[in-house]
């Protein structure tokens, strides 16, 4: 049963640290680590960040010291695209041609989606890669008039909070009535909304593109849904990713808006997935959940990897509380397990209006979630209360 | 086992006071403090994930 060799197809977060952690646990057989850009793996959370305001080069986002990566002994294959793959006969095709796994780790991620309807034009950007940041970044460097932000999720808000950094005018647009209302809710979303104007954005929410238009081929102007037009020379266009799970259509695995797996994470005999790509029953909130997190790409990476190494007698669910943040001029947002489908909320410390608290959300009697603005002590003791299965009138009544 | 921390990284997002509370802690003031700056050999593992989760990789063991 044990492996002789494990690939591991994805090699950013999730990837990389499925690799480690097969090491740690002393797997000392061949592992192939797959992976389309042709960077080593890197830290994506700078790239609309530091990295985007030119504090940071790629260097300083390594996500593995070149000593410790060399130590791993791996199999690099980077600039390789996975293509395809075949469950009966194990076959993995790639740019490079095929081979025969023995076990694999699923982790190509996502990629971001596109407008529907609108070509690509110079100065449209999407950001997901440190290509794109270095291509973004440039742009920015020479200037612009004013930049378009096409939704106002979480990168979204990053880029305009990074751009007002840069002392760039901004207009950031969503359909939605607040920034991240569809996470967060109505009433936070418009405390972020209120976060976005104090640092001088020009938020338009409630309306879609309608179109984008061009001069000479550049890209010139946004013009709104309700007829109103941006003029803006970059525009970034952030509105969610799309698992990739294309190269897997046919294999013979399960897929449904990511690689279906059993509550270990596991995908098939011999073959596991991790990272934005994975879905699977999270047990502890009876939910099957597809996370995109940064912190659960590692949780799962490793957890993916280590089920490799057992029988299914001893293998464990994963469970996980996801947690993430998201920092945005100087607010600090974090949110742990989940929010969106509580029954019950309480403000457990501070106020909206010092834009400072820490709201924790219940169900059944549960506490499921907190969601925390510059309050990273008490989410992280929220998040282990969540873990502990606290009641939410417990949680409530602590005192920290 | 020292376990040190860049401050001009750390960002208190509390991570590893999370998984080690003995040893971190970040207090009212927004600012983590290291509790205890040498663990015990035994708890490397534990410290190794304090470092892998840290989301500014701002922590660092030094032998």
């Amino acid at each position: 049963m044990a492996a002789q060799s494990i690939h591991i197809v994805g090699a950013s977060l999730a990837g990389i640290r499925a690799a480690e952690a097969l090491r740690r646990r002393e797997f000392d057989g061949r592992i192939v680590l797959i992976g389309d850009e042709p960077h080593r793996p890197y830290d994506r959370p700078p790239l609309s960040k530091q990295v985007l305001a030119g504090d940071w080069d790629a260097d300083r986002i390594e996500l593995t010291k070149p000593e410790k990566f060399d130590a791993l002994d791996l199999d690099l294959r980077l600039g390789v695209r996975a293509t395809g793959f075949d469950l009966p006969t194990r076959t993995l095709s790639t740019s490079d041609g095929d081979d025969t796994i023995d076990a694999m780790v699923v982790a190509t991620g996502a990629r971001c989606r596109t407008l529907p309807g609108i070509e690509d034009m110079a100065g449209l950007h999407v950001l997901r890669t440190l290509d794109h940041t270095n291509a973004l970044r440039a742009e920015l460097d020479a200037g612009p008039s004013r930049v378009a932000v096409v939704g106002a999720g979480f990168i979204g808000s990053e880029v305009a909070a990074t751009c007002r950094s840069r002392g760039l005018d901004v207009t950031m647009i969503d359909p939605m009535p607040t920034p991240l209302g569809r996470v967060l809710g109505e009433e936070i979303g418009s405390l972020m909304a209120d976060v976005h104007v104090e640092h001088g954005v020009d938020l338009r929410t409630g309306v879609g593109v309608d179109r984008l238009e061009a001069n000479d081929g550049h890209v010139a102007r946004v013009v709104l849904s309700d007829g109103a037009v941006v003029e803006a020379d970059v525009v970034v266009v952030g509105i969610g990713v799309i698992p990739n799970t294309e190269w897997l259509e046919g294999s013979g695995l399960t897929i449904n808006n990511g690689v279906v797996c059993d509550a270990t994470m596991l995908a098939a005999p011999g073959v596991t997935a991790a990272g934005d790509v994975a879905r699977w029953p999270n047990v502890r909130f009876d939910e099957v959940m597809r996370i995109e997190h940064w912190d659960n790409a590692i949780e799962q990476g490793v957890h993916a990897a280590e089920r490799l190494l057992v029988d299914d007698a001893n293998a464990l669910p994963f469970e996980p509380v996801p947690w993430f943040w998201s920092d945005q001029y100087d607010r600090k947002l974090q949110m742990a397990g989940r929010i969106g489908s509580a029954d019950d909320i309480h403000l457990a410390t501070g106020s909206l209006e010092e834009q400072r608290f820490a709201q924790l959300h219940g169900r059944n009697g549960r506490l499921v979630g907190v969601l925390g603005l510059n309050r990273p002590r008490h989410v992280m003791q929220y998040k282990t209360m969540i873990q502990n299965g606290t009641s939410f009138e417990d949680a409530v009544a602590a005192e920290i | 086992m020292k376990i040190v921390v860049d401050f001009d990284l750390c960002e208190s997002n509390a991570v590893c006071m999370q998984i080690a509370p003995d040893v971190f802690e970040v207090r009212d003031d927004d600012f983590l403090y290291v509790l205890n700056e040498n663990p015990d050999e035994s708890d490397r593992e534990r410290m190794e994930e304090c470092v892998q989760r840290c989301p500014k990789q701002a922590i660092s063991i030094e032998d």
